[in-house]
């Protein structure tokens, strides 16, 4: 069957998440939005109805979905909020390289956490002086006997605040740069851990972000997850992934902008007729939605090419992350301009979508470095 | 212990519907189909009392076999098993043959210890099924039911009335039609929704039901005869108080009001 025609499991996953959505997110997406902060019991919900483990095998406790099915999931969970998607995606994220490189102890360790207790993860890699170049990280683990110790400070962690364990990367031989980084499974609770006040940021406000301090933590060594000096490039493969989840969050984020317009332009009268009759209008509409179109099928073709394991789909991954995120910002700017005067108004959802498109083109890579992936295929 | 038969009918959803101006028959083409809402809160309370009391929760419905999407969403959100009653002979079944049939699905499929309905279908609005397959299996019914308890003996039901409640104990078997209640009907997980999809719906056919009687079904079997549908025409215009200081408008309507007799 054709990828761009949903058989019969995506159409019922694209139909639960839509209840989902307009029974629970969107009713609260706006007052949490003001505050800046996770809906915890929303959270749980979510998880409860599956949406922080889909993308997790079937022998923790996930439903083993396929790469495009996530696709679909992710949409429209991100055209309810690409906030709490986010932070859902984040945990789900989070455990990737646990269950990609981890031990069996350790893979029961955070699904018991997420599904048993409605517990969050959080993946920590990025920090003050390493975003884009992340083999500059600073942060530290001196094996010790049996332990490690870890020093050092990570910032932008999304989940930070309320997860209850991390996946972060330390370097264990700093002279090796990126061949020396090692990836550890961190409780919260940890003796030394702690999470700073979470960033008060522009978009994605029901997904928190704060730093991670790690003071003289003691990690005991089986809390290494895989092999010592090859956590880089674990969290790389990760990030290849992780893209499409950007992707799909974008799509959602430009498609629940189109649909507004559109209600709104059909809507709205000036000179007599309704705006959508105006051509200048009608054809913004028109733009936006080929776009759309476009950076799905984008999308799509990234996660039917990690589905089949195919070579290249890293190239393929980034153009979507790329493409769809600019596709968002030009969606939700289009339906701002379509809304007028209403659309600067935070009464207004699209107002929220401008300001959470934004972040889509920076993090997971900024676009920039989407540029530089994409390019060094084209040049190899 | 209880074992629930919920009877359900999928309809369009008719927050979309349209009629044709010209026909004045319903426009179907492109109109998305659902399970009757009221339908889903009886199932809700059904798998509400299940998870109380134990037992099992079992799903029927009359109609084509794309009624079959209806049951697995009725799967994916607490019934345990589901089955059709499909069949080209039941086709133009109105209220009465309906029940007729679903009472004999009842006997095929039971025994049960109750029956739950909507209090009726968002499509037709009639009411009539639920209390009609009371009539036909000779058992008791509550109707407009908004909650449902048991307590191991008999069933205490919670009925809306202009001015109250009425709190009815029945003993069981019995039906029961179900009213909006304050518990929404729970939502499909991602798990359960694809789970509904694998499940086998067994479908039942008039032949595999003993002692049907045929001229009780269908077209046949049916006592209503619809001659016609139409949209009445609006005929009566409104007055309108136009243009005139509230003060004078306020006498004027006292007036008009009066010479009516509507009030004195």
């Amino acid at each position: 069957m054709s990828t761009f025609v949903l058989n019969e499991d995506r159409l019922t996953l694209q139909k639960v998440t839509r209840e989902f959505v307009q029974r629970y997110v969107r009713p609260v997406a706006a007052e949490w939005d003001e505050k800046g902060e996770t809906p915890l019991e929303l959270y749980r919900l979510a998880v409860q109805h599956g949406f922080a483990t889909f993308a997790w095998p079937k022998e923790v406790g996930g439903l083993g979905l396929p790469f495009l099915y996530q696709v679909v999931i992710t949409e429209e969970l991100s055209k309810g909020d690409v906030g709490i998607a986010n932070t859902l995606g984040a945990t789900s994220f989070a455990g990737r390289p646990v269950l990609d490189s981890g031990t069996d102890a350790q893979k029961q360790f955070i699904a018991d956490i997420i599904l048993k207790q409605g517990g969050m993860g959080s993946f920590a890699l990025t920090e003050p002086n390493a975003g884009s170049d992340a083999s500059k990280i600073r942060t530290t683990a001196v094996k010790s006997g049996d332990e490690y110790i870890l020093n050092g400070r990570k910032c932008f962690i999304t989940n930070a605040p309320n997860a209850q364990f991390f996946v972060l990367f330390a370097k264990t031989a700093p002279e090796r740069g990126h061949r020396g980084i090692s990836a550890f499974l961190v409780e919260r609770d940890r003796p030394g851990v702690s999470t700073g006040k979470h960033e008060n940021k522009m978009g994605f406000r029901l997904a928190t972000a704060g730093d991670v301090v790690l003071e003289d933590v003691h990690v005991p060594a089986e809390n290494l997850i895989g092999v010592e000096n090859k956590g880089y490039g674990l969290a790389m493969k990760i990030l290849d992934y992780s893209r499409i989840g950007v992707a799909a969050e974008a799509v959602g984020v430009a498609q629940r902008a189109l649909d507004l317009a559109v209600e709104y332009a059909k809507g709205r009268t000036t000179f007599g007729q309704p705006i959508a009759r105006h051509q200048g209008i009608a054809f913004k509409l028109a733009d936006i939605e080929m776009r759309i179109q476009a950076a799905r099928s984008l999308a799509y073709q990234a996660a039917e090419l990690a589905d089949a394991g195919a070579a290249g789909f890293g190239k393929i991954s980034s153009c979507a992350k790329a493409f769809a995120s600019e596709t968002a910002e030009f969606a939700t700017r289009e339906a701002v301009q379509i809304f007028g005067g209403y659309g600067y108004m935070k009464d207004y959802e699209v107002e929220k979508l401008f300001r959470d498109a934004k972040l889509l083109s920076i993090f997971e890579g900024t676009n920039e470095i989407q540029r530089v992936i994409t390019s060094s295929y084209l040049l190899k | 212990m209880l074992n629930i038969l919920v009877c359900v009918k999928q309809v369009p959803d008719t927050t979309v519907i349209k009629i044709d101006p010209v026909t004045k028959t319903l426009i179907r083409t492109g109109v998305p189909s659902i399970v009757n809402p009221f339908d889903a809160y009886a199932l809700e309370q059904a798998v509400r009392l299940k998870e109380a009391c134990g037992g099992t929760v079992t799903v029927v419905s009359m109609g084509p076999p794309q009624a079959k999407e209806a049951l697995k969403e009725c799967l994916s959100k607490g019934a345990d098993r589901a089955f059709l009653m499909t069949d080209r002979a039941v086709g133009g079944s109105d209220t009465l043959a309906t029940s007729y049939i679903l009472s004999c699905v009842y006997r095929k499929l039971g025994p049960f210890d109750a029956v739950f309905c909507g209090k009726q279908a968002i499509d037709g609005d009639t009411g009539q099924v639920g209390p009609e397959m009371a009539e036909h299996l000779g058992i008791p019914q509550v109707t407009y039911a908004v909650s449902v308890e048991y307590d191991g003996g008999e069933l205490k039901v919670r009925r809306e009335v202009d001015d109250g409640w009425d709190v009815i104990g029945i003993p069981t078997p019995a039906i029961i039609t179900v009213n909006k209640t304050d518990e929404l009907p729970r939502m499909a997980t991602l798990s359960s929704a694809l789970e509904a999809n694998r499940a086998d719906i067994e479908e039942i056919h008039c032949a595999d039901v003993a002692d049907m009687d045929m001229d009780r079904v269908g077209l046949k079997g049916s006592a209503t005869k619809v001659i016609k549908t139409f949209t009445p025409d609006r005929t009566k215009q409104g007055v309108k108080l136009e243009g005139k200081a509230a003060g004078d408008a306020a006498k004027e309507l006292v007036a008009l009001l009066a010479d009516k007799q509507l009030i004195s």
